[in-house]
């Protein structure tokens, strides 16, 4: 570049000559020059401000943008990361113990309408109506299509066979939507411990199942928790032995003409129910409507005998006394009992169903099922300390089992623990608990004396509960209870390899009125099998049961409840790998063929 | 040598573009068969849980039970009983002396031939 000298030579000799400063023009050239630099350096520094300003600008609103998109658009999962495991069902299935689907859920469609997108209302109405004769009115359905509503449902659910039928109109206003059916295919086998099931809100594309009863809605939560993955939920049950135990008791109950049964097989050391039956049942597919408030509900099919029904169970209770006493020290089971009858308490009379002299030993009063000598040992251990028994096994609060129901199953306990209660109740009056309070205590008493709270789900081992009993208490028991079956009460229980051991229980039905009814019994046996080495305990209950094949109807539990029993006991114990303690019969066992 | 890195650094952005755009369509690719893949899982297993639905319902035990009764004559099928319980001493194991399975042995006999020409056996 051509830079302006300081002192041109020109200006400087025509100053020189107009006799002026040449320093003057000097100096003025280089102000000239300094302002020059100046405004460059500005504009530079500007431009720079600018940039920088740009930059900032760029990066905010980067960061703005981003947070208004963020904030603006629907969250989505991240397409890579969601290719995993999918979760098809909304609801996880149940399965028995083996893996044997109890309740699964199974696609169907719903059929809705929107009738603004209907080509031919009036003819979809009488093709409609014409599908399904019982349930669709045409005149109903044309005023519907022709109406003004814009969306109408029709149907929950249907076949494919329907939605085709329904798909052959050819209407475009006739839409479906997916729905989710809970269906449980093996009907009424395990109606009361699956409850059942219905919709809860409902759209187009899906709609919710919710448990409504049992199983279902005690593990709602679980059930429908995503992050199970659909992974099933495994009761306790065995369904084999559920099927064959509803097969026996249902024709037990037929025979012995019996308004219900009720029947509880649960194993002594874990505490897992593997069958419970109460009917009559119903089918949880069509699960029926509760009776209408003030009918008693224990005549619905709804009601579950062996966790809602609480009786006064009998002479079942006997045992709890025995044992105690035995705990305690007071006796043991060669002591003589005083049964000289009847006993009299204040206004109470305490009879026994046969005299059986003076005295008889602690183990034949259980043998011989003495009312009077269970109150005398009653008597000995004294109201607090049987009732505080009693709670240890778990009478005076309802069971723990996993269903809705079970805080319904209250025992009812007498308002005040007098000493006639205590009296009473030791051979099982005055107190009332259900079948399933009965199987949880009986397994405490054989299993070795450790607490066992019943559970509906698959155990990986056993209980270990606290101690109520020693195992020297428990294997004295096991004793006498076999001796009932071998020469008391329950002989008919006698099912040959299986060593049943049990009580039997007669208690006449409380009038609702007050009072009780002489020819209405619950006959209730309590057993357990093998006796040698106790697994399982099983409580059969029939309800107003009676033997007719004699000439005088016998109620007694030694006569319908015991061998209903013992007919399950014989069909079951097989099913559960229960080997026989008899030698097998030489037809049955394999032999070399001869070839 | 200014101008040449100049050059060489334009042209390594290029390259480097060109491979990221090819993997991001690739990866774009992968995700799209990934969504059909899992949609086609997705089918299977509603068909899945509609097939066991329709197994349990088949097998359940009132219907066992019926098939059992109704073919009695043919599969004579009855409830386990206890005396079906066997020891191990009690069955029969085969005599020592005899050749375990897929051992060769020696066939003695008349085998059957197949005669030439499509003819009937011999």
């Amino acid at each position: 570049m051509i830079r302006t000298p300081l002192r041109p030579l020109a200006r400087i000799l025509k100053a020189r000559e107009d006799g002026e400063d040449p320093g003057l023009i000097e100096r003025e050239n280089r102000r000239k020059r300094r302002d020059a630099d100046r405004d460059r350096k500005r504009l530079r520094a500007q431009g720079r401000l600018l940039v920088l300003g740009l930059c900032f600008f760029a990066a905010y609103a980067t960061i703005g943008v981003r947070m208004g998109i963020l904030a603006n658009v629907e969250p989505a999962e991240p397409k890579v990361a969601s290719a995993g495991q999918q979760i098809v069902t909304q609801r996880a299935d149940i399965t028995d113990r083996n893996g044997r689907i109890l309740a699964t859920n199974l696609v169907t469609r719903s059929l809705y309408a929107q009738p603004h997108l209907m080509v031919e209302p009036e003819r979809a109405a009488r093709e409609l109506a014409a599908l399904f004769p019982d349930e669709m009115d045409e005149e109903r359905l044309r005023g519907w299509f022709t109406g003004e509503r814009k969306f109408i449902w029709l149907r929950r659910q249907m076949s494919p066979e329907q939605m085709q039928a329904v798909h052959d109109i050819g209407e475009p206003g006739l839409l479906f939507g997916p729905r989710e059916m809970r269906l449980y295919p093996n009907g009424p086998l395990a109606a009361h411990i699956l409850g059942g099931s219905r919709f809860e809100k409902e759209d187009v594309n899906a709609a919710e199942v919710i448990g409504t009863a049992g199983v279902e809605k005690a593990f709602d939560e679980y059930l429908r928790d995503p992050a199970q993955g659909g992974a099933p939920l495994a009761l306790s049950l065995d369904m084999t032995v559920q099927s064959a135990a509803r097969e026996v008791l249902g024709g037990g109950m037929r025979l012995m003409n019996a308004r219900g049964a009720a029947a509880v097989l649960m194993d002594v050391h874990t505490g897992e129910v593997i069958s419970m039956l109460s009917l009559p049942d119903f089918d949880p597919n069509d699960r029926p409507r509760p009776l209408a408030s003030g009918n008693d509900p224990s005549e619905s099919p709804l009601f579950n005998r062996a966790v809602q029904g609480v009786y006064e169970l009998g002479s079942v209770f006997k045992i709890f006394a025995v044992a105690q006493a035995m705990e305690l020290g007071l006796v043991n089971p060669d002591t003589m009992i005083d049964t000289k009858g009847p006993l009299v308490w204040g206004r109470y009379r305490i009879r026994d169903f046969h005299d059986y002299g003076p005295t008889l030993s602690v183990k034949n009063v259980i043998v011989e099922s003495s009312n009077i000598g269970t109150a005398h040992i009653a008597m000995d251990i004294g109201a607090e300390r049987q009732k505080d028994f009693l709670a240890s096994l778990g009478f005076t609060k309802p069971t723990e089992i996993e269903m809705v129901e079970a805080p319904t199953g209250k025992p009812l306990l007498p308002p005040k623990w007098s000493e006639i209660s205590t009296m009473t109740i030791s051979y099982g009056h005055g107190l009332s608990a259900s079948p399933l309070h009965l199987a949880a205590a009986y397994s405490t008493i054989v299993n070795g004396g450790t607490r066992v709270h019943p559970t509906l789900v698959k155990q990986a081992g056993p209980q270990n509960g606290e101690r109520i009993i020693s195992e020297r208490t428990s294997r004295a028991s096991v004793d006498m209870l076999r001796a009932v079956v071998t020469e008391g009460t329950a002989s008919f229980g006698d099912v040959v390899g299986y060593e049943v051991a049990g009580k039997t229980g007669s208690a006449d039905k409380p009038k609702p009125t007050g009072g009780y009814y002489k020819d209405r019994v619950i006959a209730t046996f309590a057993s357990t099998f093998p006796a040698s080495d106790p697994k399982y305990v099983l409580i059969v209950t029939l309800d107003e049961g009676e033997d007719t094949i004699g000439s005088m109807p016998r109620r007694t539990a030694g006569w319908t409840a015991v061998p209903v029993a013992a007919a399950m006991i014989e069909r079951i114990a097989p099913l559960l790998g229960l080997r026989p303690a008899v030698e097998p019969s030489q037809e049955a066992a394999l032999i070399p063929a001869n070839l | 040598m200014r101008g040449l890195l100049y050059v060489a650094s334009a042209l390594a952005v290029m390259a480097l573009a060109f491979w990221a755009y090819q993997e991001n369509y690739r990866t774009q690719a992968s995700i799209r068969a990934n969504s059909e893949v899992s949609r086609d899982i997705g089918r299977l297993r509603e068909t899945l849980s509609i097939l066991k639905a329709e197994w349990a319902y088949l097998n359940r035990p009132s219907r066992l039970a019926d098939l059992a009764e109704m073919n009695f004559d043919k599969l004579g099928l009855l409830p386990v009983e206890k005396t079906q319980f066997a020891r191990p001493d009690q069955l029969p194991y085969p005599p020592a002396g005899l050749a375990r399975v897929g051992a060769t042995v020696d066939l003695v006999g008349v085998v059957p031939q197949f005669a030439p020409d499509g003819e009937d056996w011999p």
